[in-house]
């Protein structure tokens, strides 16, 4: 094996957006093919970050949107658009206290099964 | 319009040990809709990233679940070796990539295994249980452990291989080849196992695709999509082609887990045959700082990877995104318009792991 050859370089990139772009910026990826691979949060330095990760699984790449947003900010779910983003919303919404509306179907905190509210948000 | 009538399926019922829920909305035994629950094994696996120094966290990500465990240690390392912009050497890339292989086969082999337990076929899940516990002992072999192998570290493996292991890995691929030879026979041309499988829980391209799908219960719809074909580890040196079928159906589900065992049989023989000399880890200085996202074909799929390390050894977030969480909303697609005694082995066909998805 060659010591110096490297895997190919694939988009990976993070864009960070405000709130009020997050459902434009999903339409537009959803009439580009994309395929939601993932959602996710995470709390830093107390602010919430939002991924929702795009697959172009034609070119193996990877396009983050980044939401920087406070614990009481409200972001409206992609789920019209992803059906299947629920889930990943649920889970945000119980994990982390993301102010989530309209999630179709929305769990209400029974998505996981769990006594604590937003464990993840310490 | 009939009567309509909700069921619920689990969280404890026949199809696997692993706890999920459904609520069945059926028309006599036609399924109208499926509604699913997870959550009962949460045990944020995620949230003790805080606690570990980054080191120690191979081994809570190797433990998020029992099957796809290298693959879980495989992709934390690949994420933190981003973030640090850690090199790691060729052999232990290669050696990688043969542990992982060996998973993807006994993975495979217990999904079949269980898959002929579900349509009441036990002597073929016995088969197929019984040619993976060979590919368990080379694993036990070559790292010292049979489920759970800890040979992941941060910049490399822990753990190298001798000609003699080597000799015994391929020993036991041609031995399990020959021995699948005739229990492929039976999942492709018994009656008995077509007559459950086939034209049951078509799920089309457009709808994998539209839903999200992942991994050969995409691939099964006609999605060419397999991660491995990114490069990482030594898989950009090897050669192998993505399986798939356009049928869709329960049996294409099969064929393509099927075709995926004899593929990994060649990869690994390929990564043998290449295998450089060399060290087998790098040292890794300092602390992650930064964030990655990265992306591998576990057996059951894609798997994403998030990690974001502030510089210090503790990590601020870890999050997996398991092939199971994203099959779900293909699971309830395919469920819809099935007979309701078809719903354990529908359930069985997208090889659910709740383990990986409750994490």
């Amino acid at each position: 094996m060659d010591e110096n050859k490297k895997a190919p370089e694939f988009e990976n990139t993070i864009v960070q957006i405000e709130t009020s772009e997050l459902l434009a910026k999903a339409i537009e990826l959803k009439k580009q093919g994309r395929r939601l691979s993932q959602a996710c949060a995470a709390y830093c330095e107390e602010k919430l970050e939002l991924s929702y990760s795009f697959a172009d699984d034609e070119n193996f790449g990877l396009l983050t949107l980044r939401l920087v947003l406070d614990k009481e900010t409200k972001v409206t779910s992609i789920s019209e658009i992803f059906p299947y983003a629920a889930f990943y919303e649920n889970e945000m919404k119980e994990l982390f206290g993301v102010n989530i509306e309209l999630i179709e179907p929305d769990y209400k905190n029974k998505l996981y099964r769990i006594r604590e509210e937003a464990p993840f948000l310490k | 319009m009939k009567k309509r009538s909700i069921v619920p399926y689990g969280p404890q019922h026949p199809v696997l040990p692993e706890p999920i829920h459904l609520d069945l909305v059926i028309e006599d035994e036609k399924i109208v809709e499926a509604i699913p629950s997870i959550g009962f094994v949460h045990r944020g696996l995620e949230s003790l990233v805080q606690k570990r120094d980054f080191n120690q966290m191979v081994y809570v990500a190797e433990r998020v679940c029992g099957i796809c465990s290298f693959g879980h240690g495989f992709g934390y390392c690949e994420a933190v070796e981003k973030i640090m912009g850690v090199e790691v050497p060729g052999r232990a890339k290669y050696l990688r990539t043969i542990w992982f292989e060996l998973s993807r086969l006994h993975s495979h082999l217990l999904w079949l295994g269980l898959l002929a337990d579900g349509f009441g076929f036990e002597n073929l899940f016995y088969q197929c249980w019984r040619i993976r516990e060979k590919v368990l002992d080379v694993l036990e072999l070559t790292t010292g452990g049979r489920v759970i192998f800890s040979v992941n570290k941060i910049g490399g493996v822990l753990k190298d291989v001798d000609e003699d292991m080597l000799a015994a890995v391929k020993d036991m691929l041609d031995k399990i080849e020959l021995e699948l030879k005739p229990i492929v026979k039976t999942f492709r041309e018994e009656k008995t196992v077509r007559s459950r499988l086939d034209g049951v829980g078509v799920l089309t391209k457009q709808q994998a695709h539209d839903l999200g799908c992942a991994g050969p219960f995409a691939r099964a719809s006609g999605i060419k999509s397999d991660m491995r074909k990114m490069g990482y580890a030594a898989y950009g040196e090897l050669d192998f082609d993505i399986i798939t079928s356009d049928v869709g159906d329960s049996y294409a589900r099969c064929d393509v887990r099927i075709g995926e065992l004899f593929q990994s049989i060649s990869i690994i023989r390929q990564a043998i045959e290449k295998l450089p000399t060399g060290d087998i880890a790098v040292p890794v200085k300092g602390n992650p700082d930064g964030e990655a996202f990265i992306r591998i074909e576990q057996p059951r799929g894609e798997a994403v990877y998030y990690v974001k390390g502030t510089g210090t050894p503790f990590i601020n977030r870890m999050r997996v995104r398991t092939p199971t969480f994203a099959n779900l909303a293909g699971l309830c697609e395919t469920l819809k318009g099935a007979d309701y005694a078809d719903v354990g082995l529908l359930i069985l066909t997208i090889d659910p792991c709740i383990s990986c998805t409750e994490r």
